[in-house]
């Protein structure tokens, strides 16, 4: 047999099985090209002219099966009618492997994603390694898109309608074990089985699997409507159609063409096409590509970070060091006094749980995460990170305490939000050891930390931070020392805007609803109540005299009074009966105004931070705040935003607001240059 | 007789950090017999300047494992993050297989094969497990061959209830294998044969209640103690087993146990049945120096001692003896002792035997007189088992790491820590307080 192939190696063995291994070339990493699929499709031919008895397709590298298409083309395709080209092409390669005359088997082992998941549908059989690496989905929906290499009709077919769709629509991952179970693979074995089973398929030669049972029924004529229905329902209530036109799309194709495999297929491809060059997806593959360009600032440090000590186990030193913990460090945590250790331990002991799974698996996370009320642990620890009170002298002692036992070359970091890295580093004796790492609450689930350049932190310990963060798998954005860096200085104004318009009377759930349409994930007043009435009012009064901001005498008030939020049970909402979910509501003409003052003085804050270089470009201000706040991700960022709205409307805008509102709705400078 | 250490490689302790001891409450523990190691090690060696990899063994006692635990020394090692290259192994000597961890620990950096070891002992006894009477066993065999439906009728006729009644493996555990005592039942013989009376034997746990609180009041376990934390966040930092309102009234009110009705032995005057972990780090000399460890004291010399089964309780008069006599030494020499508390009645009577000419030149030999009396002033000061509790394979690392922490407290130079054994054996640690290494 041929095997001159630039992405595939390709062998016969003495049964006649043809083996075609995946092998893209000059990548680490099978990726889906436009130029491997041509190959692809060639080597099919090729299989096919020397009928073998059967067609075994695997990766011959080391980490995972496929990663899924090539999301840098998806950036290129400009137009629909080039795009449907792309992906009818790989819809017939796909069909190709699907009509073969003999089996077909597919081995999945680590990552198997998108265009890949794709793929193995179109084989008769698939076999996936219980590894715990091997996770197989369909995540297209993140990227605004959906499956459109036959994925939405083949998932629909073998696993079910219902089945299917809710792999698509969430786009999540399925171990195999999840995946044996969903029906989506035929056979889960430990990696060292995965060519045996393959064999053992080929012998068996049975009928390929299809969705039976319920699945089935609710994919039948009569019943899709209404499945679909429902599944549209539950779907709105996560995203709005407005914003993701995606999931809806897949849903209205299979309640439409679920019965018309032919005919599903060639709206899959449109569908898909259409998507593409929409700007929801081109704004989430921008963000994608942002988030690469993140993880990057990780990489290119040298020294491993394995041992954290992390000093205040409040809500985020607590927080830090559980999630720490979990991906591998080894961290002791240290408070006053086991008293205020246990809570995070507690914390923690739930969070491995429901990450992990396995509880052998938690058990040694939990035995990483070491409590230690005296500190011990500093003299060790490569990188000693402090989340104790905001307090200068608090701190300032702290570090006198720490920095005599630190290893030489280890890093001191400081999560504060508020406290210039100067003040504190001026006390040290060697202040190029310090760095701010300032994670966002609640750490589990906020993928953005800023890593804080003061005027004296030296480059090996700015490394050193990168290397930490990429290391718990979190986002690492480089920022300045300035009063809250970038995260926190663009969203008091916009805080601080909701806070005057509900002062001035306008409903608080009003405010939040403009938000979330807009497509913010809440509200800023029920954020404000989540983060903590009294820290917005502290960073206010930080904001206030460093940056001459205005602090609402109403917040003033309520602090006060002792309403801050949800952990008091009041504040801008009432928390008493349970969890306020975030204010929703049709647009109404009101809402206009609200929206433009608060995601105005947003934007003008983002131009401001620019302006004076608190991140180094716009795209690093679009991928923090989108990581760091949730910045409604289908505009693909708030500078992405206000390019699209039009830099002269904006302006003009904010120069209506002034007039009616005063000077703090003043243009930036910037603005000009963007 | 053998000899000592004293011509091999000296063996330092370099610290050594225990979990409080917990009380067996009635449902399991919260911690397994690895968790409670676990906690102490890591306290241990977060303070150390080297990493868990740097071991060159970890070495445990531990009686009665979880059965997820087999070689628990090499899964505490390995959740230490030890690594897979630092090798582990499990030690048995009952009672006293804390010490025996040792022993083995020091035997090896002794003869040059290790420089650093993790030693210790661990036990969960609350969660001793409940175990199915043969019958039964044989019973589930039988229904496990039954294929047809016939066979399982037959089989399901056999079965009887009482085959549903479970074994207590603490109290197979706890009864001698050969002449069929429990434990208990030895110290009734004890104190039979000694003449300790009921009010002594109270007397006794009211003296080791209020020492154990005296010592836990002032701070005294402040540097070996370190808390446990559980999943739900409850913290666990005292030895729990206190009774601070214990009086000769209230233990006067208690029923005998062992020997119902007639025995003096009450739940009262006996150690209780309880949790727990200790763990020392050993090092040579040569460790010392090249990482730059303190030294909280030397391990001079063990002795192991065999006596009758039924009066295993005599054990430490007989390792004791030994220990003294190959160093040439008398308890004038001896600032501290640790005598571990099964029973107070046990440990009276190793007073009475060991203050009683005849007893040592009869059941000792001729070479055990002339060493002095022994008196329980200098004897478990902090409290002892009776108190604070038995956790059977950690208390011999806990007595060794206590008396020289005591030592250290009172600028004593040579202590003991010994124990009874299970079986009718007596183990004993010769150890110096000393604050650096040699040379």
């Amino acid at each position: 047999m041929d095997n001159t192939f630039t992405n595939f190696k390709l062998e016969l063995d003495a049964q006649n099985i043809a083996w075609l291994g995946l092998d893209k070339a000059d990548a680490s990493a099978n990726v889906l090209s436009s130029a491997l699929l041509v190959e692809l499709d060639g080597a099919l031919a090729h299989i096919e002219a020397h009928a073998p008895a059967a067609l075994v397709i695997y990766s011959a590298k080391k980490s995972g099966f496929v990663a899924g298409a090539d999301v840098n083309e998806f950036t290129k395709a400009t137009d629909e009618a080039s795009a449907l080209a792309i992906i009818r092409r790989g819809q017939e390669v796909f069909n190709r492997i699907e009509k073969m005359p003999f089996p077909t088997v597919v081995l999945i082992h680590g990552f198997c994603l998108g265009g890949g998941t794709e793929m193995a549908l179109a084989c008769r059989y698939r076999v996936a390694s219980t590894d715990e690496k091997t996770q197989i989905g369909l995540p297209e929906v993140k990227l605004g898109i959906h499956p459109g290499f036959g994925g939405t009709v083949r998932s629909t077919r073998i696993m079910g309608g219902i089945a299917g769709l809710e792999m698509m629509l969430t786009g999540r991952n399925f171990s195999a074990k999840a995946a044996k179970k969903a029906g989506l693979v035929d056979m889960t074995v430990p990696e060292r089985h995965l060519r045996t089973a393959a064999l053992s398929l080929i012998k068996k030669n049975a009928p390929p699997h299809r969705a039976g049972g319920m699945q089935a029924i609710a994919g039948l004529p009569v019943l899709r409507g209404i499945t679909a229905g429902m599944m549209r329902k539950k779907t709105a209530e996560k995203a709005n159609p407005d914003h993701y036109p995606s999931p809806f799309a897949m849903i209205d194709l299979w309640e439409r063409y679920g019965g018309n495999e032919r005919r599903m297929m060639e709206e899959e491809a449109r569908s898909v096409a259409r998507l593409i060059v929409g700007d929801t997806a081109q704004n989430l593959v921008r963000l994608f590509q942002l988030q690469e360009r993140l993880k990057g600032f990780a990489k290119k440090s040298g020294q491993p970070v394995k041992r954290l000590h992390v000093v205040g186990a409040g809500a985020m030193g607590g927080d830090i060091a559980a999630w720490s913990a979990l991906r591998g460090l080894t961290v002791t945590l240290q408070d006053r006094e086991t008293k205020f250790i246990a809570p995070a331990i507690k914390r923690a002991a739930g969070l491995f749980k429901k990450k992990l799974k396995d509880p052998r698996l938690a058990q040694l996370a939990l035995d990483r995460l070491i409590p230690d009320p005296a500190g011990k642990g500093a003299a060790s620890a490569d990188i000693i990170i402090e989340a104790v009170f905001e307090d200068l002298q608090v701190k300032r002692d702290l570090f006198a305490r720490i920095e005599p036992v630190m290893k030489p070359g280890a890093v001191l970091a400081t999560n504060t939000s508020s406290i210039p890295l100067e003040e504190m580093a001026a006390t040290l004796a060697r202040p190029g050891q310090l760095v701010g790492i300032h994670f966002f609450n609640p750490v589990p689930q906020m993928p953005l930390v800023e890593v804080v350049q003061g005027a004296a932190s030296s480059p090996a310990a700015l490394d050193a931070a990168f290397a930490y963060v990429g290391a718990i798998g979190k986002l690492p954005v480089p920022v300045k020392s300035s009063p809250g860096f970038l995260v926190n200085r663009v969203l008091m104004p916009y805080l601080m805007e909701a806070m005057v318009m509900e002062s001035e009377g306008i409903p608080a759930a009003l405010i939040d609803a403009a938000a979330v349409r807009f497509g913010m994930p809440m509200g800023p007043l029920l954020l404000g109540d989540t983060v903590g009435l009294d820290i917005c009012y502290h960073v206010g009064l930080v904001f206030k005299e460093k940056l001459g901001a205005q602090v609402p005498p109403k917040l003033e008030a309520m602090v006060k009074e002792g309403k801050l939020g949800v952990k008091s049970g009041q504040g801008y909402y009432d928390h008493r009966a349970g969890k306020v979910r975030p204010a929703a509501g049709p647009s109404t003409p009101e809402m206009k105004e609200i929206t433009d003052r608060l995601m105005l003085r947003y934007v003008n804050e983002c131009v401001a931070c620019l302006q004076e270089g608190i991140v180094a470009d716009a795209d690093l201000i679009d991928a923090g705040m989108v990581f760091g706040s949730g910045f409604a991700p289908f505009r693909g960022g708030p500078l992405r935003f206000a390019r699209t709205a039009g830099k002269a409307a904006l302006v003009a805008r904010l120069e209506e607001l002034r007039v009616k509102y005063g000077a703090r709705f003043v243009p930036n400078p910037g603005w000009n240059a963007l | 007789m053998g000899s000592s250490f004293a011509n091999l490689r000296p063996v330092y302790v370099v610290d050594g950090r225990r979990t409080p001891f917990l009380k067996a409450k009635g449902p399991r523990g919260a911690f397994s017999a690895s968790d409670l190691a676990v906690e102490a090690g890591r306290q241990l060696l977060l303070a150390m300047p080297f990493s868990p990899e740097a071991l060159d063994e970890v070495v445990f006692g531990s009686v009665f494992p979880d059965a997820t635990e087999a070689n628990i020394a090499r899964v505490i090692s390995l959740r230490l993050g030890c690594g897979k290259k630092v090798p582990a192994f499990t030690v048995g000597r009952n009672c006293a297989s804390g010490m025996q961890a040792l022993d083995s620990a020091a035997k090896d950096i002794a003869m040059g094969r290790a420089d650093l070891v993790l030693a210790g002992g661990t036990e969960a006894m609350s969660r001793y497990p409940l175990l199915f009477t043969p019958e039964m066993v044989e019973w589930l065999v039988a229904w496990g061959k039954a294929r047809s439906f016939g066979a399982r009728l037959g089989v399901l006729a056999k079965m009887r209830l009482a085959y549903l009644r479970p074994v207590l493996g603490v109290l197979q555990g706890l009864t001698d294998h050969v002449v069929g005592l429990n434990m208990g039942q030895t110290a009734e013989i004890l104190a039979h044969r000694f003449g300790v009376s009921r009010e002594e034997m109270d007397a006794f746990s009211v003296e080791s209640h209020r020492r154990l609180a005296a010592a836990a009041d002032e701070g005294r376990f402040a540097g070996e103690l370190s808390p446990l934390i559980d999943a739900k966040g409850n913290i666990y930092d005292f030895d729990d087993g206190v009774r601070r309102d214990s009086d000769m009234e209230k233990l006067a009110k208690l029923k005998p146990v062992f020997d119902p009705k007639l025995g003096k032995v009450t739940a009262g005057n006996s150690a209780q049945l309880t949790d727990g972990a200790a763990a020392l780090l050993l090092a040579s000399g040569d460790a010392v120096k090249k990482h730059g460890l303190p030294v909280l004291g030397k391990l001079l010399d063990f002795e192991w001692a065999g006596v009758d089964p039924a009066q295993m309780g005599l054990g430490p008069v007989h390792a004791m003896a030994g220990i003294l006599a190959r160093n040439s030494l008398t308890t004038a020499d001896i600032g501290n002792i640790e005598i571990n508390e099964a029973f107070a009645t046990q440990v009276l009577a190793c007073l009475r035997a060991w203050n009683d000419g005849s007893y040592m030149k009869n059941e000792v030999g001729d070479f055990a007189t002339g060493f002095g009396p022994l008196d329980m002033k200098n004897i478990n000061v902090d409290g002892g088992g009776v108190s604070m509790g038995h956790p059977v394979g950690a208390s011999g690392a806990r007595i060794t790491l206590h008396v020289l922490n005591t030592l250290r407290r009172n600028g004593g130079r040579k202590g003991i820590a010994s124990l009874c054994i299970g079986g009718g054996q007596g183990g004993a640690v010769l150890v110096e307080n000393v604050e650096r290494a040699d040379g």
